[in-house]
């Protein structure tokens, strides 16, 4: 019976608010005057200027991810074998640019000075995606048996011999997945694009956003649907890629790997690994920081007082204030929902042998984008499904993002509660039901709640589906520093770095607790 | 109190337990010895309830617990390696089974602190169960088993983990525990001191089936099969003149060649293989001329012969015991 709940609520509210809105897509793109149409799909090979724009996204995804190789593979070989002092602190600072709202960032590569480029949008990539590549490859790099290496240099192998025929061989499996999902990332971005790309530089996603905007949804819909082909496809691709190299290797469970520094080669790569994190991921935020403050009569609070007043020629509806207020109950709305949903799911996944479909499933959202979610819910629940009105289709969307992230981190936990435990329970004379609440939810809820708080970071950053969908006088923090971006003025630029340094504070904070609960979880079990 | 009647249990292809009888009456301890994969284990949870049957019965004062659920059947059971809840402190665990049967609370915290007072751990009620040594540990789940009052005990490898000298006076507090508790109690384990020390009745198994049961004196004294007497440690042998017959070590001994006559029935000749040295005896392997048997010799006190030294063996006729398989 309870099995049954577990699969039904993370099943409902998969079909109800991604299948059926993705179909009402599909279904505007090919069917758009009630008979099959193929040529608005068609459109984005035959156009010349949505071809343009397929044409960008792809070549920028591509460079994006041979840039975040080259910066990030150094950077994950020092973090995974050198020893120095600060690298646990360096470890995560390089993770800290992944979780930061996409709005941040490219407000922070504004503050740095950089007009609408693509030299912008490139770094502002390489600035997210380290963190997944520094994680993915870094993490097998330090469980790689260093002896390999040694027997390959006691037989005669140079060092760059060593690299290319042991180490990178051994490496394939994890560059192949980080460069899928910083391909992914990039082919999807969204928020980088439409405030580093300016106008002249679109890619399906913002082209989706536009096209919508401007009520033109049949174009809408067909981009849409080329998007969704694409990011199938590469999924597929991705799959293949990985499984192929799934090769046994000996790795080195517990032991650290990492060795003392030694040689003049080391000690430059390492300095030079610091010094570069430093410039990029640390100057864009500095940068940020500082010029909110940074007002036309010296350093002041003057742009973090303008954002609790609706000046008279603003864009906006309500006071920027107003925003924070927004996000919170967003984010804590979003936060529950994720839980509620991603919960039953990640025990469906973990105790089940089709959890793995149920996996895929949830992950959809996200690989196919949050854009996607925002058009689809806009034109999915429009009358006679009109939830439009509702203040609840924004978290919602929020929380189908975030329940991936939910599920991955909650299920390695439920799956490694010991089975001895339950019957431990049993025996003690615990029914079932009470197993689950005594043993199963306690032990997970760790797990659960490391997965809330990504779920609240996630949901404060959001801005593809919710540049869709919040209502123009409730917006959320990122739509509010959006829209003062996109207005001259020296005011509306530093209340957009004010917006954005809040905003980097809430979600700075909500890693911070995740942190502590993991540190409470050091030894367990 | 419990009974155990052509019990078998299937794992995949295999029976890990098979057809096998077992009784254990009130007050009685009776340990199952065995080495490790011999079914003892699976038997334990087959009476659980933690394992499905698939032929033969368990019955509880002579009624069939087959339909009875494992939080129905009232029995205590220690797991190896504890099965501590990491997320309660040491009193959440003891109280864990009294809450399960419904005591009002402040009964429920009276019974958890006086169980735990006799495992000897007054004071560590709020501590948490992982920074425990491994003996605490032991003790804890010792409490949480005996907390809800059940009239048979059950422990799989309750001194398992622990070092040497732990185990030995964890095992004389067992003891003591056994006879003040008068509980029943079938605890399992591959150490021979272990079972002979606690049991009142030990039951040798083998791949799932009972060798042999009986009280500690008379299965050391007397092992019934081949199995038994090697894993208790004897030699098997044709060559002794009583047809196939197991020796234990120390009934074997090397005598000179000029003190035949008169004692002795009859010597042995053989040839030095391998020599041990055990804390208080050595281990002589001796290869018995004209034959390819070879016997172990326990020697306490003489000086032992050097490897590659031809020595003559007499047996005492009370360590030699006939196999009937």
């Amino acid at each position: 019976m309870r099995r049954v709940a577990f699969w039904a609520i993370p099943v409902a509210f998969l079909g109800f608010f991604f299948v059926y809105p993705v179909v009402t897509i599909i279904g505007r793109g090919l069917w758009p005057g009630g008979h099959l149409d193929l040529s608005p799909v068609g459109g984005v090979i035959t156009d010349p200027s949505l071809r343009g724009i397929l044409w960008f996204t792809v070549w920028q995804a591509a460079v994006s991810t041979v840039l975040t190789l080259l910066v990030a593979l150094p950077a994950a070989f020092v973090i995974a074998r050198l020893q120095f002092r600060g690298r646990a602190l360096v470890r995560a600072l390089m993770t800290v640019p992944f979780v930061l709202p996409t709005v941040v960032v490219a407000s922070s590569f504004r503050a740095l000075g950089f007009g609408p480029s693509t030299t912008a949008i490139l770094l502002a990539h390489v600035f997210f995606n380290v963190a997944v590549v520094v994680r993915t490859v870094g993490g097998l790099w330090s469980h790689l048996d260093p002896r390999q290496e040694d027997a390959a240099r006691v037989l005669g192998a140079t060092r760059l011999r060593v690299f290319t025929s042991i180490t990178l061989p051994a490496l394939r499996p994890a560059i192949l997945a980080a460069a899928s999902i910083v391909y992914l990332f990039c082919f999807t971005s969204f928020g980088v694009i439409l405030i580093l790309g300016g106008p002249s530089r679109a890619t399906l996603e913002t082209e989706i956003f536009r096209q919508a905007t401007q009520l033109n949804l049949e174009t809408a819909a067909a981009l849409s649907i080329a998007q969704l082909l694409a990011t199938v496809a590469m999924l597929v691709v991705a799959g293949r890629l990985q499984g192929r190299s799934d090769v046994a290797m000996d790795l080195q469970p517990v032991t650290d790997t990492a060795r003392a520094v030694r040689g003049r080669g080391d000690r430059g790569l390492l300095i030079g690994v610091l010094v570069s994190a430093a410039a990029l991921l640390g100057t864009p935020i500095a940068v940020l920081v500082v010029r909110s403050f940074d007002t036309a009569h010296g350093f002041g609070f003057d742009f973090y007082r303008a954002l609790s007043t609706l000046r008279a020629d603003s864009v906006l509806f309500v006071p920027p204030v107003e925003a924070i207020g927004n996000s919170l109950l967003y984010a804590t709305a979003a936060t529950v929902i994720a839980l509620l949903v991603g919960g039953p799911a990640a025990f469906a996944v973990a105790r089940s042998r089709r959890g793995g479909a149920l996996d895929v499933g949830l992950a959809l959202p996200l690989g196919v984008s949050a854009v996607m979610v925002g058009f689809g819910f806009l034109i999915a629940f429009d009358p006679p499904v009109d939830l439009r009105s509702s203040w609840v289709l924004v978290p919602i969307a929020h929380a189908l993002v975030a329940i991936p992230f939910v599920v991955r981190i909650a299920v390695p936990v439920i799956r490694a509660i010991d089975p001895r435990l339950r019957e431990a329970a049993a025996v003690l004379g615990a029914s079932p039901r009470t197993i689950w609440r005594e043993v199963d939810l306690p032990v997970a809820a760790r797990g659960l709640m490391v997965g809330a708080g990504f779920a609240f970071a996630i949901s404060l950053g959001e801005f593809g589906a919710t540049a869709f969908i919040a209502r123009p006088d409730r917006p959320t923090l990122p739509v509010v520093i959006f829209r003062l971006l996109g207005q001259p003025g020296a005011q509306n630029f530093g209340a957009a770095m004010a917006a954005s340094t809040i905003l980097v504070a809430l979600t700075v904070a909500a890693m911070l607790g995740i942190e502590r609960l993991r540190a409470g979880e050091l030894g367990a079990f | 109190m419990l009974e155990v009647r052509g019990l078998s249990v299937r794992y995949g292809d295999a029976l890990a337990v098979e057809g096998l009888d077992l009784s254990v009456a009130d007050d009685e301890v009776v340990c199952v010895l065995g080495p490790s994969g011999s079914g003892k284990t699976t038997l334990l949870r087959a009476i659980a309830g933690l394992e499905p049957i698939a032929a033969g019965a368990v019955l509880r004062d002579g009624v069939d617990l087959a339909d009875v659920s494992p939080h129905r059947r009232g029995l205590g059971f220690m797991f190896q390696e504890h099965a501590l809840f990491p997320h309660r402190d040491v009193i959440g665990n003891v109280a864990f089974g009294l809450r399960m049967h419904r005591l009002p609370k402040d009964q429920v915290t009276a019974r958890a602190h006086e169980v735990l007072a006799l495992v000897g751990l007054d004071g560590f009620e709020r501590r948490s169960v992982r920074e425990l040594s491994g003996g605490e540990r032991q003790r804890v789940a010792l409490a949480r088993a005996l907390a809800p009052e059940p009239r048979l005990l059950m422990l799989d490898e309750p001194l398992g983990a622990l070092d040497r000298a732990l185990r030995d006076d964890l095992a004389r507090e067992l003891r003591h525990l056994f006879e003040r508790l008068g509980v029943a109690v079938l605890l399992v384990t591959h150490d021979h001191d272990e079972a002979f020390a606690l049991g009142d009745r030990v039951a040798v198994v083998h791949a799932g089936r009972i060798e042999q049961i009986g009280t500690p004196a008379d299965v050391w004294r007397r092992p019934a099969t081949e199995f038994v007497a090697r894993f208790l440690g004897w030699n098997v042998t044709d060559s002794l003149g009583a047809g196939r017959a197991a020796v234990r070590p120390d009934a074997l001994r090397i005598v000179a060649n000029d003190t035949l006559a008169g004692t002795l029935t009859s010597t042995w000749e053989g040839t030095v293989l391998e020599r041990a040295f055990h804390r208080d005896h050595f281990l002589v392997r001796v290869a018995l001329s004209g034959g390819n048997e070879t016997l172990d010799v326990a020697i306490h006190d003489a000086e032992p012969p050097t490897i590659g030294d031809t020595v003559r063996l007499a047996v005492d006729a009370d360590g030699l015991v006939p196999l009937l398989d």
